[in-house]
């Protein structure tokens, strides 16, 4: 499976959501289908894409929150899928897609590439939901599955290692941060 | 435990009082009652961390999101965080209120602690983080309000130094 495929399965079901995503390929990939004001492009801070998805989840419950985070992110962060576990937000759905390797930075491998299991890790952190997918049909499946659940679920997406030709796109860091923050903003229920 | 109640409550009021909503901490001695009144609270988010950086991510979304946040940690966990701070914080001008226990200051008994406390200053000045120091009741409500409405303006991470005449009552 190519992340890029995978994410393009699930594209029309982010529409109502709030996506945060890791930098480089996977941000250089969603924009290619499609930017929207709802999406969040963290373009550095490895490992950080879930916590942030953690403190907008907390926060806005009225939120269904989406996480793309990746192998190499993850494991600089496997502290947060604790946090993530203790605190199980509902209206959390992270998405791990798991290339087995450092893309961006020569493909040298990650620790999945031998043996290490996210969705284990994630289990046994404590998180209430976590599987390994390894197709389209059951991403697909399995990410409709928790958007339209009511339970913190990690999916490790095994996808091979290709991504876009440039990461650089022409959305601005900080137009992408206002714009997004705008969007919650609007979205806000009335109190 | 000879850490000031009285300090610890003035503190936690004034975030209270500045519209802090949601408190990111890993527990550290000084910090032992700040981190009970968040627990204590119904109106306060209080995320344990595993490690403080993740406390930057969580900022970050709880502010795009709407709700002003602080960070309590101990000044290794600021070491700890640097990069978040720069390339998570300071890159998408995220405002991060930090509280950062400053350990190894004068006073110091622990051993273990009196590295961190020669470099904490000198990497947040290399950082060109603003901060102050909170070593007194008297200034307390005003810093902080001050930090709080800076870090608004300017869309920055500030820091607030707690220190030991503070913090600690047979300092």
């Amino acid at each position: 499976m190519k992340r890029r495929d995978a994410i393009e399965s699930v594209f029309a079901d982010l529409e109502q959501c709030v996506l945060v995503t890791i930098m480089g390929a996977t941000a250089a990939e969603v924009q290619s289908i499609g930017h929207r004001p709802n999406f969040f492009y963290l373009q550095h801070a490895m490992g950080l894409a879930s916590s942030m998805g953690l403190g907008i989840a907390l926060t806005r419950p009225d939120l269904k929150v989406v996480v793309f985070d990746g192998d190499g992110s993850i494991l600089m962060n496997l502290g947060g899928l604790t946090t993530l576990a203790r605190y199980r937000p509902r209206n959390l759905v992270h998405v791990v897609f798991d290339n087995e390797s450092l893309l961006s930075v020569g493909g040298f491998p990650t620790a999945t590439a031998t043996g290490t299991d996210i969705a284990g890790i994630a289990t046994a952190a404590g998180v209430p939901k976590a599987t390994t997918v390894s197709g389209i049909d059951d991403f697909r499946a399995a990410f409709l599955n928790a958007l339209n659940g009511d339970e913190l679920t990690t999916i490790v997406a095994k996808v091979e290692a290709v991504g876009p030709a440039a990461y650089v796109t022409d959305l601005s860091l900080l137009e992408n941060r206002y714009q997004f923050q705008r969007y919650l903003k609007v979205r806000r229920p009335s109190q | 435990m000879p850490v000031s109640v009285t300090s610890s409550k003035l503190i936690y009021d004034c975030l209270k009082d500045v519209g802090v909503r949601l408190m990111s901490a890993l527990p550290e001695t000084w910090l032992v009652h700040l981190i009970r009144m968040a627990e204590d609270d119904a109106d306060m988010q209080l995320v344990r961390l595993a490690k403080e950086e993740e406390g930057v991510g969580i900022s970050a979304g709880a502010h795009l999101a709407g709700t002003s946040s602080a960070m309590l940690m101990q000044n290794h966990g600021f070491l700890a965080s640097v990069n978040g701070i720069v390339s998570c914080a300071q890159l998408y001008r995220i405002p991060l209120l930090m509280l950062i226990t400053h350990r190894g200051e004068f006073g110091e008994r622990d051993p273990w602690q009196t590295e961190g406390g020669g470099v904490t200053e000198h990497v947040l000045d290399a950082l060109r983080i603003p901060y102050t120091k909170l070593d007194s009741p008297d200034h307390v409500s005003k810093r902080i309000h001050k930090a709080h409405t800076l870090a608004q303006s300017a869309s920055r991470p500030v820091a607030l130094l707690l220190c030991r005449d503070l913090m600690w009552e047979d300092a």
